[in-house]
């Protein structure tokens, strides 16, 4: 017989994210599983410049240090562990976990990892036999991005992870799923839900899109009244209480800090949504508009009624390549006159530019006091404000063309406006990555995904 | 009737895909949510956002949530791995639709 209740605690919502509160959940969640959502679309980047510097790496680094800490408390108090902190090379990332479960004497515990994800060795193949059309924001084709592709990811579904819990998983390992799938999967494998029962589906992407950013739907990023929300030096990240109808309660871990209200919980709702009435999912295509949040009490927030419909023939592939580099300088100017002083170095900085002959793709510009953030949507400060920083950034073709931009602001000290000051050192060039997505069909992924399990001796 | 900053009613969060930046306005109640349905255009958006959303604007309605989410082509200098602004993810559009000003009708049966 099902459980009654299944709790899914969230564990992190990027790679780089805190560990505290994944730390508090599993010490003090009462839960049943710890879902982490590693990736975001540049995390995929990242972690592809990690590879080819390096083959054996390429999942994210915080994911062995986190494993040491969590695995034991996974077994000391009986939940699972899912992520796609695998990243890029999943593989590598559960012989490392197997090797720390190893070493923290964690013998029997099963590893799994889910494969399939990584598609650049039939990118060609897919290309000569035309199933890559125009890239989903600009229609571009598939075959005039540049050959010297970083990675080529198709976002999975929940599938490969619920059969990953069937084989007796207790960590599950994949790369680039979807964000709700972590969340998800154990909502499927629990409750047996069918593939095709799609208003459950579509509750359990709602919930997993809730989790899926940790402290968001807790008291983090808040734009309410966000000075009232207790604690955030130890906020907690989210546990959703799911039952067997697809209903759940958003709650967070007892003792720690944040909020979790009807208005917090609902920024999160919309988060990163297009059409919230057709929001696609390898899963479902979930409605949210049909969903409804309810205050249930302190820190729980009801949710229920979100309706799905079936499920998209396509998946989303995303292809990532090198795309030139950004070189970028920061100086800071004091009052009296701080914005026409930087103003003037601005200008000074075009012109010797222009006397060198040095070319770039864009030249931008931001006032950090004014408009860095708001663009030109931010009025004018006023004239006496106490400082402005000018900020410069140029999209440049190589990194010597980028680097080189930042050399032209140390001698603005000497040589410009007086009162420069807040220089934080030469900025290194940043590589740009361009980003190309399309639909494939299903048929093409499913049968290449593998679920491989490793038992710790 | 005075006209009325977003940032004095509204909740907004802000998030990023590709080179589409999605915006979401949460009015507190249904009578501020109509008075955004009826004044918070996507014309109106795209105006605010003049010189940053490069693309169309699209807006959706979340009756349920008393919301309404305004999705922003090419707003975003390329995209997040792309961009070479500082706010390359997105995440201050959401303060920033809070500028737009609205006029509020008065109440029925206020004085």
């Amino acid at each position: 017989m099902a459980k009654p209740s299944v709790r899914v605690g969230a564990a992190q919502g990027f790679y780089g994210d805190s560990l505290d509160a994944a730390l508090a959940t599993a010490r003090r969640g009462d839960i049943d599983y710890l879902s982490f959502d590693a990736l975001s679309e540049l995390t995929l980047a990242i972690l592809a410049k990690d590879r080819a510097k390096n083959p054996a790496a390429g999942y994210t680094k915080d994911f062995v240090p986190a494993m040491r800490q969590l695995l034991p408390l996974a077994r000391q108090h009986g939940f699972k562990i899912l992520t796609n902190a695998g990243g890029i090379n999943p593989e590598a990332a559960q012989a490392a976990a197997v090797e720390v479960a190893a070493a923290l004497g964690l013998s029997g515990l099963r590893i799994a990892v889910v494969t399939g994800d990584d598609v650049r060795g039939r990118l060609e193949e897919w290309a000569r036999a035309g199933w890559l059309g125009g890239d989903l924001e600009t229609g571009r084709n598939f075959g005039d991005i540049p050959p010297d592709i970083l990675f080529a990811n198709v976002y999975l579904g929940s599938e490969p992870l619920v059969a990953a819990l069937a084989q007796g998983a207790d960590l599950v390992i994949s790369g680039r799923t979807t964000d709700s799938a972590q969340f998800m999967a154990p909502l499927l494998y629990e409750f047996g839900w069918a593939p095709d029962d799609w208003d459950r589906l579509a509750q359990g992407v709602l919930m997993g899109h809730l989790l899926e950013c940790s402290a968001q739907s807790t008291g983090g990023n808040f734009s309410g009244a966000w000075w009232t929300v207790p604690d955030l030096d130890r906020v907690g990240y989210p546990v959703a209480v799911c039952r067997q109808d697809g209903s759940f309660v958003l709650t967070k871990t007892p003792g720690t800090g944040g909020l979790v209200s009807r208005d917090t919980v609902k920024e999160q709702m919309l988060y990163e949504i297009h059409d919230p009435a057709r929001y696609l999912t390898p899963d479902v295509v979930a409605d949210f508009t049909a969903a409804r949040l309810h205050d249930a009490g302190p820190d729980q927030v009801e949710v229920s009624g979100a309706a799905g419909h079936v499920r998209p023939a396509t998946l989303k592939l995303v292809v990532g390549y090198p795309d030139g580099y950004m070189g970028q300088a920061l100086v800071g100017y004091a009052w009296p006159d701080a914005l026409l002083k930087a103003e003037a170095a601005e200008a000074i900085v075009r012109r010797q530019l222009a006397r060198r002959g040095w070319e770039y793709d864009e030249i931008h510009t931001d006032y950090l006091g004014w408009n860095s953030l708001h663009g030109p949507a931010a009025p004018r400060p006023p004239e006496n404000i106490n400082e402005i920083y000018l900020r410069m950034s140029v999209r440049a073709r190589t990194a010597e063309q980028a680097a080189r931009f930042g050399r032209l602001f140390p001698p603005l000290a000497l040589d410009g406006p007086p009162g420069m000051g807040g220089t934080a050192g030469m900025m290194p060039p940043r590589q740009l990555l361009g980003m190309w997505s399309g639909l494939i069909a299903r048929e093409l992924v499913d049968p290449f995904v593998r679920v491989r399990i490793e038992e710790v001796d | 009737m005075a006209q009325v900053p977003l940032a004095s009613f509204c909740q907004a969060r802000s998030g990023d895909k590709g080179n589409t930046v999605n915006v979401a306005v949460f009015a507190p109640d249904d009578r501020h949510y109509r008075v955004l349905c009826d004044q918070l255009t996507a014309e109106r958006v795209k105006a605010h956002f003049a010189g940053w959303v490069q693309g169309a604007v699209e807006r959706y309605r979340a009756d349920n949530l008393w919301a309404l989410n305004f999705v922003c082509r090419e707003a975003l200098n390329g995209g997040g791995s792309r961009s070479i602004r500082l706010d390359n993810l997105g995440k201050c559009f959401a303060s920033n639709i809070l500028r737009v000003t609205v006029e509020i009708p008065d109440q029925a049966g206020d004085e």
